[in-house]
């Protein structure tokens, strides 16, 4: 996978291509998807990107993951609480699901497991997009479980549904496929989460079809000590449209990867993130937008508090074809940072082959105003209270613009608890 | 209540010198006007009293009920009942102004030793508060001043001051950019404060709002020094014959 042939293997990827054989017959697949699980090992043996590879310039793998724990979880995983509280919760602990309780009218939920081991799933999937896209070959190699859903046409689901992929150290490797049929309408949560040292990996992909509206939370609030994998891929069709919201607050190391095509005319995307970075996490998130159809419109927006000796990254990359005319596309990525031994790289990209369209992108770097502190300060709040209140006003303005009452007041209650540890 | 005595200060970036040996002396219970041209270092001293880091006091010392406010923070300050009205408030995106209302009333009731208000008690006086001003609730609803037209902000700054109860009110050219309407609202806000243990500071740069907020005294400040006071008479003869005549005299 290296741009250089690499002699010899680190003891991460000697650990993952070692135990490609010993894990082998656990995974579920027919023969196709064992086909598809071989080349992705290929991939493997050739070692993990590093920074000479531009897509992996900010995150230089395989010095980051130079280790991997071992495959066997280390205690039970237990499903979360909700975000939502009468959201339908569908876990995956230590990477196996549990279950297939019964959801809102419209919603049909099958075990990832069993459609990889009837073949009933496009193989594609499990083929990485390039030679450097690792986490779609190291979950491709070792993905166990995950929940397939299907929404059906014209169904909007009247409760949110909560994917959960939980471990207890160890490795977990899981996948979530959701077809959104033509019309439909759902919020979906996903999160990613556990207790100890872990290697996680999550692959996503989501299909939204024409005139269907999606809103989709993603919350990465993994152990310090973890590694998170996490990719997201989505496709949207003529009208539809698609809210991505992640909020990112913990981790070892994280790369979320974010794949959005807009394929379809007048389809519409938007991406809202927050980073909350603290101690020596290195976060990393890499987005690709293809706007492929006329009249396709995108925003991004990240805001991002690093303290301490974290390190945060936003590539994104808005590739507009030539007969995406009218794409309208903007781009923002702001940083509170509140640390001198932390940092943040940001890397915005445009290509644009049309001729008639609107791009813009944007990239701060600041501190908290020291104006604002003084006017906060002089009606009595306290220093640490007032820097307090600013840092959440920072990153809350990106939340409090999202549609969902119930969903800004349950994510602004994870800010504060983030805040009450890290600030 | 406020005594200031031989202060100087200077901007602490480049060390230019604002205030040249100021000596004001303000007891509770009263007005006092602080007029000058614009320059003169108004606005300097409302940040100064109030604590703003950007200044340097270089000498002479700021008495407030007899103890040196010097070494106080900003907050430390509010708490002990210093409040100034911003010819300027600023805007805060992100952060609600009823939360930021209730942060600051119950962190100065905390530092003062009391308990603190609970929501109910606080909405109830927010309320009346800003029916008094003929603010809406809606207006409260919005981030701190963000959006907010400037008379507008300068009715929020009243009001913050009303539910804050301080002892010594800083008024920074409170009447800049309110219209006749406007800055009457705001004139009874003040008035209404007004008690035999409370001072107010209004700084002003035109007469105006002299008449609705009637001064005890009046103090003309220029090149950082006080050179003028009297009662409010005085400032009718700045209004009448402007600057230049006091400025003259004390030359």
């Amino acid at each position: 996978m290296n741009l250089h042939t690499q002699n010899t293997l680190t003891e991460a990827e000697t650990a993952l291509v070692n135990g490609y054989s010993s894990r082998f017959s656990d995974l579920p697949g027919d023969a196709d998807v064992t086909v598809r699980r071989d080349e992705a090992l290929e991939l493997l043996k050739q070692g993990l990107p590093t920074r000479r590879v531009e897509a992996w310039h900010y995150t230089d793998l395989r010095r980051l993951l130079s280790v991997v724990p071992d495959f066997k979880p280390v205690a039970n995983a237990e499903a979360v609480a909700p975000l939502i509280e009468n959201a339908l919760i569908l876990p995956v602990l230590n990477g196996a699901s549990h279950g297939r309780p019964a959801g809102p009218e419209g919603l049909t939920v099958a075990t990832l497991a069993d459609k990889l081991q009837e073949g009933a799933l496009s193989a594609e999937w499990l083929t990485p997009s390039d030679r450097f896209d690792a986490v779609g070959a190291i979950n491709a190699a070792f993905v166990s479980d995950g929940y397939w859903l299907n929404i059906a046409e014209g169904a909007e689901l009247d409760r949110p549904v909560e994917l959960q992929n939980i471990h207890a150290g160890g490795q977990v490797h899981g996948r979530f496929v959701v077809n959104a049929a033509a019309g439909s309408k759902a919020t979906i949560i996903e999160r990613q989460t556990g207790v100890g040292d872990a290697l996680a990996s999550s692959v996503t992909h989501l299909d939204v079809a024409d005139g269907a509206h999606v809103f989709w939370i993603l919350l990465q609030e993994q152990p310090d000590d973890a590694a998170y994998l996490g990719q997201f891929t989505a496709s949207l069709g003529k009208d539809a449209s698609l809210t991505l919201f992640i909020l990112n607050s913990g981790g070892r190391l994280v790369r979320q990867e974010v794949k959005v095509a807009a394929r379809g005319e007048g389809s519409e995307f938007r991406l809202r993130g927050v980073n909350l970075l603290g101690g020596e996490t290195h976060c990393d998130v890499t987005m690709v937008l293809d706007h492929l159809a006329p009249d396709t419109v995108s925003t991004e927006t990240f805001r991002n508090v690093v303290t301490g000796k974290a390190n945060g990254v936003f590539q994104g990359q808005i590739r507009v074809a030539k007969v995406a005319q009218k794409t309208d596309a903007k781009m923002a990525c702001n940083t509170l940072l509140l640390s001198d031994d932390g940092g943040f790289s940001s890397k915005p990209e445009l290509e644009i082959f049309a001729d008639d369209v609107a791009c813009g992108h944007g990239a701060t770097v600041t501190d908290i105003e020291k104006e604002h502190l003084f006017y906060l300060m002089a009606r009595g709040i306290d220093e640490k209270t007032a820097r307090g209140l600013l840092v959440k006003a920072f990153v809350a303005e990106v939340i409090e613009e999202l549609e969902d009452e119930t969903v800004i007041e349950a994510l602004e209650a994870r800010l504060v608890d983030w805040f009450a540890e890290h600030g | 209540m406020l005594e200031i005595k031989n202060l100087h200060a200077r901007i602490a970036e480049d060390g230019t010198e604002i205030i040249r040996g100021l000596n004001l002396s303000v007891k509770a219970g009263e007005v006092a006007a602080i007029m000058g041209p614009n320059g003169s270092g108004k606005s300097t001293l409302s940040y100064i009293l109030a604590g703003r880091d950007d200044y340097e006091v270089t000498e002479g010392e700021i008495l407030y009920n007899g103890e040196s406010i010097l070494e106080m923070d900003p907050a430390e300050r509010a708490a002990a009942g210093i409040f100034l009205a911003f010819q300027y408030p600023l805007e805060i995106p992100g952060v609600a102004t009823m939360e930021f209302l209730k942060t600051a009333i119950n962190a100065q009731r905390k530092a003062r030793g009391e308990e603190e208000l609970k929501i109910p008690e606080m909405l109830k006086r927010v309320r009346a508060a800003a029916d008094e001003l003929e603010m809406s609730m809606d207006m409260l609803k919005r981030p701190l001043n963000v959006g907010f037209s400037g008379g507008e902000k300068k009715r929020a700054e009243i009001l913050q001051m009303k539910l804050l109860e301080p002892k010594l009110c800083v008024l920074d050219e409170t009447d800049s950019g309110l219209d006749i309407d406007a800055l009457k609202i705001v004139a009874d806000g003040v008035n209404a404060l007004r008690s035999p243990d409370r001072a107010v500071l209004v700084i002003t740069h035109y007469q105006r709002l002299l008449d609705y907020i009637v001064p005890d005294t009046v103090h003309v400040l220029y090149r950082g020094q006080v050179i003028k006071s009297g009662d409010k008479d005085l400032a009718l003869e700045l209004e009448k014959n402007g600057y230049a005549g006091v400025i003259d005299a004390a030359a």
